[in-house]
């Protein structure tokens, strides 16, 4: 194939794209189309329709309304695996893989090599396709290993390697960056270039901006399930990407307060460290109001820690004090007994009920404490939830509608408004804007801000480092479960560079 | 403040609507419709009171099954625990000191084995098919031994009126599996257990996270299924004046089926009591309408296998865009 570029023809058209869910329409008419040899983005805000429409691309269900043209004939494929055949390849923000099957088998599943006479799997050729396709992305992964025993964002690379086994024409990739280190991020973008390239158009959906300013040759914006707007490279910059995407201005964040460092910590961590080893002997003091950020690379023990401290795991030795008072959590309950609520990492398996409501989602933990004699009181969640809704900006047709079909931002406001429902002392944010568009971040981040103005001591755990110097007067950052630093904006020099330092274990001199 | 971003647009009509909401009423209503045409002696009020009676006794086991099939699990002790309390029950009910506490005797040993069975899957970690298949197993055994493999017989039955007078024009089995769905409705839709439920059985971890004691609710969960078979084998033996070792076998299987057609799901979560009670109904109607039409038995477990999967199968199809 060669290279497509400005005036070539599209490779993939969706015209009139429309979408409804019983009686809600969550795509309107859109048209987009990806030319043979670009990169094209797809941005705009959750719940914006991106998910859906590469959905209906995926073959995943199909459109109320409209058409697929692939390389100009209409597109007839039912279900992903025809799509797939097609010559259309998707890689999910959620990793698909069989976690107890090894790498080579992952890649290559569904396709596996025969054997030329016998028909049985050729495993040696099965291994050495994997291997052959891994080491164009990262030659550390064995295909021998076990899925399983690979981290999140090795995993990601596995499950880009399944996608190129086909010669594909159009490849989509949603948030691939999200769970990757800033070098197998820069191995991908090395990839995504050669790809486009070799030809193939690529659908880029990512609410990073910078990716988008380097990869994109075009920007596609969805806002409310239409078509925003259609950008080319040379005429987008990220002001005019954001306008296209909220529609509006987004207000500046006011400056989170700094506590005085004398006060009685509100949460005090003393030596703490579990069995296993991820985290080793932790000393943190994070006062009333304050918003102390956590940051280190993928595996520095940054969840681990803040699940120790909420209960979620059991700690080995060290102490965890909420207001000066010494605490024993055997299980996460204890811990918002006690005052500290915890956000996990992953919303979908760790922190939503799916198939229940979104009020269901936000009052779980309200029903008990509401409840008399074991029946609960609808008035008081009804009450929580109708005011959560305002509170946030949470999107949604009702409380009663279902939280599956809620957008990652407004999924995630649900979590964050179920652990303020029990007003905690102590709140643990473990990346509360993954996947999270730039509108919901902003309300994400000034109820943070809100939420610490209210006395309570907050611990933001990001991979985002803009984030960490946005909203945290300190930063501590983890290194193979130690602490390295913890950085104070108001005496050091914190950039981005010095926290890099401290994270990948170089560097103790830019501390104060 | 934004507004929506979804908009409602072109109402579903009420029909429509209505099947949705509806589940697998619409098949009950239709089996119902056909026997009518096929046979005269089917749309009787007697005939009506014998289907809801001989659905009665598999209400309540399916109650129970609801909730532990709500929570991912399963439990298949459900028919021998009937066995063993019935027999419990007839057994206490021929001594005269233990005669008034045959009753609370045989809902407690149900009580018990349920809880007992619930605590090791929350707290053993074991897969409950593995744990109830056990249970199904021993509990038989001990149903057998405590009759000691006779049929034990009370013609004095203390609790026969439970099996065979009525409240006004309903049986008070009837009256009994009705109660049972209420409460158990009530407890899924209106209480914090019920709450719990549904949260354990969507996302066992996030509930956990949630500060939701997910041992305690499965424990719970057991208990109440454990009860609601000791109940039904109070039932069996009040109508029969006797009970034996073989009592209830194969009723777990009924249970199930009545939950599936009401569309509680496997994946655990979605599900509830309504859809139970329609089909225990189905497979009440079933039995009573092939039997009417004088099909043999053998052909009535055909037709009634099919049904089950034909019936899921359409449910399915018909919620498949809702995601």
């Amino acid at each position: 194939m060669i290279r497509g570029g400005e005036d070539a023809d599209p490779v993939l058209e969706m015209r009139g794209i429309t979408k409804r869910f019983g009686g809600v329409t969550v795509l309107r008419g859109v048209d987009f189309a990806v030319r043979a040899g670009e990169v094209h983005a797809l941005m705009g805000e959750n719940g914006a329709g991106k998910s859906t429409l590469m959905k209906i691309l995926g073959g995943v269900f199909p459109p109320s309304e409209g058409s697929i043209l692939l390389a100009g004939r209409p597109l007839i494929a039912r279900g992903p695996t025809e799509v797939l055949r097609a010559g259309i390849a998707l890689i999910h923000q959620e990793i698909s893989l069989v976690p107890t099957l090894t790498v080579a088998e992952n890649v290559l599943l569904g396709a596996e090599p025969r054997h030329r006479v016998f028909r049985w799997v050729d495993r040696p050729r099965m291994r050495e396709e994997a291997a052959r396709l891994l080491a164009s992305l990262d030659d550390r992964i064995s295909p021998d290993a076990l899925v399983a025993e690979l981290s999140i964002a090795e995993q990601q690379v596995v499950e880009i390697a399944r996608a190129l086994r086909h010669d594909n024409r159009v490849l989509v990739m949603d948030e691939p960056t999200a769970a990757l280190s800033e070098r197998e991020a820069e191995r991908l973008f090395a990839l995504i270039i050669r790809l486009r390239e070799q030809g193939v158009g690529i659908v880029y959906i990512s609410h990073r901006m910078t990716e988008v300013e380097r990869l994109a040759d075009r920007v596609t914006v969805l806002r409310d399930g239409e078509h925003a707007g259609e950008l080319t490279r040379g005429h987008f910059d990220r002001a005019r990407i954001v306008a296209l995407m909220v529609g509006r201005a987004i207000p500046e964040l006011s400056p989170p307060t700094v506590v005085e460092a004398d006060q009685t910590p509100r949460l005090e961590i003393r030596g703490l460290s579990d069995s296993a080893g991820r985290v080793r002997s932790v000393d943190l003091r994070v006062g009333p109001g304050e918003i102390v950020g956590l940051a280190g690379l993928m595996g520095a023990g940054r969840s681990e820690l803040a699940r120790l401290v909420a209960g979620v795991d059991r700690r080995a030795v060290g102490h965890v004090l909420i207001d000066g008072k010494e605490t024993h959590f055997a299980d996460p309950r204890a811990a918002l007994a006690s005052g500290v609520a915890y956000l996990p990492e992953d919303r979908k398996s760790q922190g939503l009920f799916l198939q229940m409501s979104a009020g269901e989602n936000m009052t779980m933990t309200l029903a008990s404490p509401s409840a008399r004699a074991g029946v609960l009181s609808p008035s008081t969640l009804r009450d929580y939830g109708e005011r959560a809704v305002t509170a946030f900006g949470i999107r949604l047709a009702g409380l009663d509608q279902s939280a599956r079909l809620l957008s990652g931002g407004n999924q995630q406001k649900l979590l964050f408004a179920r652990a303020l429902a029990l007003n905690p002392r102590v709140l643990l944010l473990d990346e509360p804007t993954r996947g999270v568009d730039v509108g919901a971040k902003q309300e994400i981040y000034r109820k943070i801000v809100e939420t610490a103005a209210t006395g309570v001591a907050v611990v933001v755990i990001s991979s985002e480092l803009p984030e960490l110097l946005l909203l945290c007067p300190r930063i501590a950052v983890l290194h193979e479960g130690r602490l390295a630093g913890v950085l104070d904006r108001a005496k050091d020099d914190v950039t981005q560079e010095t926290l890099m330092a401290l994270a990948t274990g170089h560097a103790p001199d830019v501390l104060s | 403040m934004k507004a929506p971003t979804v908009t409602p647009s072109r109402a579903p009509s009420p029909v429509r609507r209505w099947l949705q909401a509806a589940g697998i009423l619409p098949v009950l209503l239709g089996v119902i419709v056909l026997f009518a045409l096929l046979t005269p002696k089917f749309l009787t009020a007697d005939n009506a009171v014998n289907v809801a009676r001989q659905a009665s006794i598999n209400l309540v086991l399916a109650a129970g099954m609801t909730l532990v099939i709500l929570t991912r699990g399963i439990d298949l002790a459900a028919g021998s625990v009937l066995g063993m309390c019935a027999v419990i029950s007839v057994m206490l009910s021929l001594s005269a000191t233990w005669a008034p506490l045959a009753i609370p005797v045989a809902l407690l040993a149900g009580a018990a084995v349920g809880a007992g069975t619930g605590a090791v899957v929350a707290y053993g970690g074991l897969p409950p098919f593995i744990v109830t298949l056990g249970t199904y197993t021993a509990l038989r055994g001990a149903a057998y031994l405590l009759a000691d493999g006779r049929t034990v017989i009370n013609n004095d039955l203390g609790f026969a009126w439970i099996g065979n007078d009525y409240l006004g024009p309903l049986p008070w089995l009837v009256v009994i599996a009705l109660a049972v769905v209420a409460v158990v409705g009530f407890m899924l839709r209106r209480t914090v257990l019920g709450l719990h439920i549904y949260a354990v059985g969507g996302n066992p971890e996030a509930a956990r996270l949630t500060g939701i004691n997910v041992g305690l609710t499965l424990v719970a969960v057991y208990a109440i299924s454990g009860t609601l078979s000791a109940l039904g084998g109070i039932m069996s033996a009040g109508r029969l004046y006797s009970a034996n070792g073989q009592l209830g076998t194969g009723y777990e299987l009924d249970a199930i089926a009545a939950v599936i057609l009401g569309g509680t799901s496997f994946a655990g979560g979605i599900g509830g009591i309504l859809g139970t009670l329609y089909g225990a109904l189905i497979i009440a109607v079933l039995n009573n309408g092939l039997t009417l039409m004088n099909v043999s038995y053998f052909w009535q477990l055909v037709v009634k296998g099919l049904v089950i999967v034909i019936a899921v199968a359409s449910d399915r199809l018909r919620t498949r865009h809702l995601g």
